[in-house]
This record gives structure tokens, C-alpha cells and sequence, in this order.
């Protein structure tokens, strides 16, 4: 593990920020997680600290300063203009990047990693492109969709950040399409849908990443110091129909190659939201070089085969399940109880427990000790051990001090020694 | 390839300076990225570059076949001349409206090579944003005439690759101009062989002139179409798409020269040998073609 002590995840309530938060909990050697977000967070989390707060520069800056943070990771980037609408999508994507950049940067910052999730939609998906796009490659035309305008803009601020803070370690991850069982894309919406719209006379290639290896791939650059930037896409590129046969699912090539603007307009009418930057990818399709973080030591859990595979497998046990599982919901008095509260036993990691009480004294042997009375605490004596007793009674002595207390300990103490 | 350099992020890395070396990273295109190519899926039947082996054997024993052995009684010579390994870059003329040259170059090194490899045709950028084209050709092995395509099929891949340097001159071309050389665009082609270390074959091809020529274009037909052109062959468009395939039974010739090695792919300036070589390749095909050509009695028996 570099240098990543104190880490501050945007995009909390994204399903790869929620993960990452909960995967870096369980690392000894992180001793602060903050988690921003102005929505609250789809998972359950154990000592992440939760901010709510949206992408405005003074108060991240004030977030990022008073919790010393010296990575941040941002996972907040929109790129399916399903889930919101264009105008939010660049508030968030081009604004909100540029804040928080801005929160990040400077000679006093204490900011020493800084983690952008990007898409592939940087390179979109044209006639002239290669049949795999390496890292150094621009894309060959200007973009055409909102969604990748904003790609290309917010990655545009980040490496101008990079070169204006040096002493900054800049990782850009540009995912592929990501598909798996939890997560939310357009492209999951239309593999769910009983065939598989196509536009007529294409069979586009695609290539997928798994949503776990999207967490992996965050948190592998967290713990490595790995400047530059990565394509993270797995193995293999799919043609639409083989993708098609994987789900068990006939293809239907219902969208016009001429026109096919139109066809979509009239598809979302009847329910089918085919975004603008999909229309592309439908038409022309897109693979990626996925080497270069290969070589950067990432292995992928799965390849987009298996990872089509997985998403098949969920869709036909979803209609089974629909009602089993109730989803997250977070209740802020809850989550600060769970976290924050002296009653609560079990659901801590022993780490965490750890870690919370390091800076001070050794805790005493018995639990809630401070909240005990002498009278309650003279019955527990007898059934400690040795060592835990001699504990106690340092603990007792340099805290209350009760005399009733330490002299107790002396006597539970004394017969062993005395009958050798 | 157009580079966007206002929004291309390069940050503080790149190969030609060695930063992404100091920094314990490997570079870019280092020879250790090859060992981070995919594995094969056996499960799977395509390719990554979106090749199947299916279509492509139904039409190789079907289709092809026949044109082969029975159409075009294709001739081979010099089959030896193609690597048996290690990747090559062929080199051929081409022509006629629907180009049956590289489908019977691919054939011959399937029928008489005698470790038969597949070979990769790079075609038009075009084909891929028309609809149909855009499905099939990627099928059976044609691949968009990209660079990058090129080296890495050549380079990491090590596999065969042909290309047509006249490109689309050379099958716009009329009849009475047949088996003259157009011009070899900028030597792109010595190029990116050189770039991937790799022999050039050149491939001289007789027959596809007469089996599918062109006596005149329509320009007014190719705008509204949308077609890189549309020519007026003896069954087209007469006789409806399908006439695009008509192909007259001329004789086919194949001649496969000599590979040209690089000896020293690593020199400062390769520019001044890049036109020096592609001037060569030409006219070695060129000469061997007026040779073939004086050679043939016939141009329906050989």
C-alpha cells in the first residue's frame, strides 16, 4: 500500500463509489474514508463517513482540508444519459470535475493521488476508427452526443490539473461498457428486453467490463501508484449477435440504417430509450487495447464472454427474486447509531475497533468498563485472567483511581502468587 | 489518424521520452505488451476482430471453392515465398468492380501453402458504415485499412495481412487501363511493415481484370447510393445487385515474388526508404505482370 492513508471518495451513492468505500474499510492501513455525495450512499458501509454535500468548490475544499485527505477518488462521472438528463449530466460531469479539481489543487493541498473513473465513450465510435483503441489514441472526429462532450471535457480539466500539480499522482480509468447484475446502464436495459433491437445490415463489436472488476480496477489504483492512463475493458470483444446468443435471446434488426435517429425516437416512444451515444456504438461498434493495465499488474476477474454470461444469469433468476431481497435504504439516524454508538458490539470489524481506539491508552479487559459501578464491577473479578486483571488495574489507576476497585483486583491477584 | 490534441490526455507519461519507463511502468508499445494479448475462448466462434470461422469455411467450401478450382482455374507460383510463420505483410495489384483478387490470394494460401494460415484483408474504411457490408466482410477476415490494424495484426498478432496500395484507384479503374499500376498512395504500407519488422510479399494477380471489368462509372448513381462507385460491368446494374457478382471465367493467374527484408528496421530516418522501397515493390510487380501478361495465350485458357 503507497501512500493512501486518507481517502476521499466522490460519488458515494454511485454503485461503484458505495463498493470501493466498502472495499477500502477492510484495509488496516486506511485510516479515514470520506464519502461525499448529495445523494445518500446504496450500500451499507462501516466507518465511511458520510458528507452530504454536492460538487461546490468552497465546501470540498474546507471537507478536503480538514480531513487531511491525501487521495481522492472520483467516481462520480455520468455517462449514460439514461439516468439523468443532459443538462444535469454536465453540471455534474464538466462543473462539478472542474470544482472539484479546483478543491484538490494548489501548493498547501494535501492531496498526493488523485483517481478519475472515465468512460471509452472518450473515444466514441465512428467509421475510421481502429479496430482497438490504445491509451495515446484521440478520437478521430469531434464528439457528437452531450455524453461525450462531456468525457472529453472533464478528462481535458483533469490533465490540465495533472500538469499544473506535479507532485500529484494522476490514474484516469477509462471503463468500457459495464455490465453485471446491480449496476444500471442503457445497455443492461436492452439486453433485458426480450430481443435484442439491431440496426439492420450491422453487427457492431462491444466489449465489456464486469462491475466487480470496475471496483477492482479503482482500488487497484488506489493501493499502486500507477500515473497515467488505463483502458479498463476485459478480455475478448463480442459481436452484438454473439452477445445475443450468450443471453439466449434472438436479435431483431428493427432499427433502419438510414434515418436510424428517427427509428430511435420512435423506439423510446414505445418504451426502448436508445440514447444517442449507444445509436453509435449500435452502428459502429467499439474495442479498446486493454494491455497497458494488464502490464500495470490488474488481473480481470472475468472476461466480457463471463461477464455477458453473469448478466445472463441474473436476468433469468431476476422475475424469481423481484421481491426476496428489499433494497438498501439509508436512514441517517441508523447509520450514525451503527457507527458511532458505545452499545454497538458486533458489527464493527475488530480492525476498525482497533484503529478507533489506537491513539489512546490499551482499552480496559472488560467491556463498557468506564460505565460500570464499583459494586458491578467487583462480582466480574473472578472471572478474569491473570493478565487481564494486571490491565485493569493499570487502567483503573490511571482513570478514576477507586480504591475499593484496585484494592478488589490486589486480593484476586494475590492467592496464586502466594500458594506457588 | 487524427489526432485531437486539444483534448487528448497525455499527462506526464509517453513512450518517446521514457517516463512511463522511469516510473516503473512498461511503455505504450513495448515488446512485453504482447504478453498481455487475450487468451483464445474456446467456447467462442468469432474472433476479436469479429472473424468467424464458420461463415467463413461454409463459403470457403461452397463459394469459393468452385470459383476457385472450377471458375477462374486458378495457377499459383511462388507459393513458398509466404512465411510459413511470423507475421508478413502481402502486397498485390487490384482490380475489377467487385475486387475477387484478395477472396482467391486468400484461397491459394489455403489450397497450395503447405502450412495454410489465414489472411487478413484490409479493406476501405467505407465498408464498415455500410449497412450489410458493415455485418459481412468482418466475417471472413477483411479488417478497416487502419495503421494501427495493421501493426497489430502484423506486430503482436504476427499474422498475414494484404493489402492493396492502390486502393480504391486501382478498382475505379477502366477497362482500357488495365493492368497498369496506379499510383502507391504515400507508402504507408513499407511503412508500417517496416514499423513491425516484417517481409513484404509482393502478389501479382492476372484474370481479374477480364472476369469483372469496368467500362464506365456513374457518378450521379454513386452520390445517391451512397457507394464508393457504381461501375457498368457486363452484368451491372442490369442484372440487379446480384449482377456485382457476375464474374466473366477468365483465367486467374497468381504470383507470389521474392519476401523484401528490412535489414535495419531501427534507423533514424526511415522516410527516404520508404518511397525507395514502395517504388521497388511497385515495379517488381509491375514488370512481372507485363511478363505474366506476355506470357498468356489466352485470357480464358490461360
Amino acid at each position: 500500500m503507497s501512500g493512501s492513508r486518507r481517502i476521499l471518495i466522490t460519488g458515494l451513492s454511485t454503485y461503484w463509489g458505495g463498493l470501493l468505500a466498502r472495499a477500502l474499510e477492510s484495509e488496516p492501513s486506511v485510516e479515514a474514508i470520506v464519502g461525499v455525495d448529495n445523494e445518500e450512499p446504496s450500500v451499507e458501509l462501516e466507518r465511511t463517513e458520510y458528507v452530504k454535500v454536492g460538487a461546490q468548490h468552497a465546501l470540498l475544499r474546507r471537507v478536503v482540508e480538514a480531513a487531511e485527505i491525501d487521495t481522492v477518488v472520483d467516481t462520480r462521472l455520468v455517462v449514460d444519459s439514461v439516468l439523468t438528463t443532459p443538462r444535469l449530466a454536465h453540471e455534474n460531469n464538466v462543473i462539478g470535475t472542474m470544482n472539484l479539481l479546483a478543491a484538490c489543487g494548489g501548493p498547501q493541498s494535501s492531496v498526493r493521488k488523485f483517481v478519475f473513473k472515465s468512460s471509452t465513450h472518450y473515444y466514441g465510435a465512428n467509421q475510421d476508427d481502429p479496430a482497438f483503441f490504445d491509451e495515446t489514441m484521440g478520437r478521430p472526429h469531434p464528439p457528437g452526443t452531450p455524453i461525450e462532450r462531456d468525457v472529453l471535457e472533464a478528462e481535458a480539466s483533469v490533465a490540465e490539473f495533472a500538469d499544473r500539480n506535479p507532485e500529484v499522482t494522476v490514474s484516469v480509468l477509462r471503463m468500457a461498457n459495464v455490465l453485471g447484475p446491480d449496476v444500471r446502464t442503457s445497455h443492461k436495459d436492452l439486453m433485458g428486453l426480450p430481443a435484442i433491437p439491431m440496426i439492420l445490415g450491422f453487427d457492431p463489436r462491444y466489449q465489456f467490463v464486469h462491475e466487480d472488476d470496475v471496483v477492482h480496477a479503482l482500488e487497484h489504483v488506489v493501493k499502486n501508484d500507477l500515473p497515467g492512463v488505463f483502458n479498463v475493458a476485459a478480455d475478448g470483444v463480442l459481436a452484438l449477435t454473439e452477445v445475443a446468443g450468450l443471453l439466449g435471446k434472438p436479435y431483431v434488426p428493427v432499427l433502419s440504417p438510414w434515418g436510424t435517429g428517427l427509428a430511435a425516437t420512435v423506439a423510446s416512444r414505445l418504451g426502448v430509450r436508445i440514447p444517442p451515444e449507444m445509436l453509435a456504438q449500435l452502428r459502429f461498434g467499439r474495442g479498446v487495447d486493454n494491455r497497458r493495465f494488464k502490464a500495470a499488474g490488474f488481473e480481470y476477474g472475468y472476461t466480457s464472454r463471463e461477464a455477458v454470461i453473469s448478466l445472463a444469469e441474473h436476468l433469468r433468476l431476476h422475475p424469481l427474486l423481484r421481491d426476496a431481497a428489499e433494497p438498501y435504504r439509508y436512514e441517517r439516524e441508523v447509520e450514525e447509531f451503527l457507527r458511532w454508538s458505545p452499545n454497538v458490539r458486533n458489527s464493527r470489524p475488530k480492525e476498525v475497533v482497533a484503529a478507533m481506539a489506537a491513539p489512546g491508552p490499551p482499552p480496559p479487559p472488560v467491556d463498557h468498563y468506564d460505565d460500570l459501578e464499583a459494586e458491578e464491577v467487583l462480582p466480574l473479578l473472578g472471572s478474569l485472567e491473570r493478565a487481564d486483571l494486571e490491565a485493569l488495574r493499570e487502567y483503573e489507576r490511571g482513570h478514576r483511581g477507586r480504591e475499593s476497585v484496585i484494592g478488589a483486583i490486589e486480593t484476586h491477584l494475590s492467592p496464586p502468587a502466594a500458594t506457588p | 489518424m487524427a489526432e485531437s490534441a486539444r483534448t487528448s490526455l497525455s499527462l506526464r507519461e509517453g513512450p518517446e521520452e521514457g517516463d512511463g519507463e522511469q516510473s516503473g511502468l512498461p511503455s505504450l508499445r513495448g515488446d512485453d505488451l504482447r504478453r498481455h494479448l487475450p487468451g483464445v475462448e474456446p467456447d467462442r466462434t468469432l474472433t476479436d476482430w469479429g472473424r468467424s470461422e464458420r461463415v467463413e469455411r461454409v463459403l470457403d467450401e461452397t463459394l469459393v471453392d468452385f470459383m476457385y478450382r472450377y471458375w477462374f482455374r486458378a495457377e499459383v507460383e511462388g507459393i513458398e515465398n509466404v512465411p510459413a510463420s511470423g507475421g508478413a505483410l502481402l502486397v498485390s495489384n487490384h482490380s475489377g468492380a467487385l475486387p475477387p483478387d484478395a477472396t482467391m490470394i486468400g484461397k491459394a494460401i489455403r489450397e497450395e501453402h503447405p502450412h495454410p494460415r489465414p489472411l487478413n484483408i484490409t479493406v476501405e474504411h467505407f465498408f464498415k458504415g455500410y449497412p450489410g457490408f458493415s455485418m459481412l466482410l468482418p466475417k471472413v477476415g477483411a479488417v478497416a485499412a487502419h495503421p494501427a490494424n495493421v501493426h497489430r495484426l502484423l506486430y503482436d498478432e504476427q499474422q498475414l495481412v494484404l493489402v492493396f496500395p492502390e486502393g480504391r484507384k486501382g478498382t475505379e479503374k477502366l477497362y482500357k487501363d488495365r493492368y497498369r499500376l496506379r499510383r502507391f498512395g504515400r507508402g504507408g504500407f513499407v511503412h508500417a511493415a517496416m514499423k513491425a519488422r516484417v517481409p513484404i510479399v509482393p502478389v501479382c494477380v492476372v484474370g481479374a481484370e477480364e472476369a469483372a471489368p469496368v467500362f464506365a462509372q456513374f457518378s450521379l448513381l454513386q452520390k445517391l447510393t451512397g457507394l464508393l462507385y457504381v461501375p457498368l460491368t457486363p452484368t451491372f446494374p442490369h442484372m440487379g445487385p446480384l449482377g456485382m457478382l457476375g464474374y466473366l471465367p477468365a483465367k486467374f493467374k497468381l504470383r507470389f515474388l521474392e519476401p523484401i527484408h528490412f535489414d535495419d528496421p531501427d534507423q533514424e530516418d526511415p522516410s527516404s526508404e520508404v518511397q525507395t522501397v514502395a517504388q521497388e515493390v511497385r515495379a517488381r510487380i509491375q514488370e512481372n505482370l507485363f511478363d505474366m501478361l506476355a506470357k498468356r495465350e489466352s485470357v480464358w485458357f490461360g
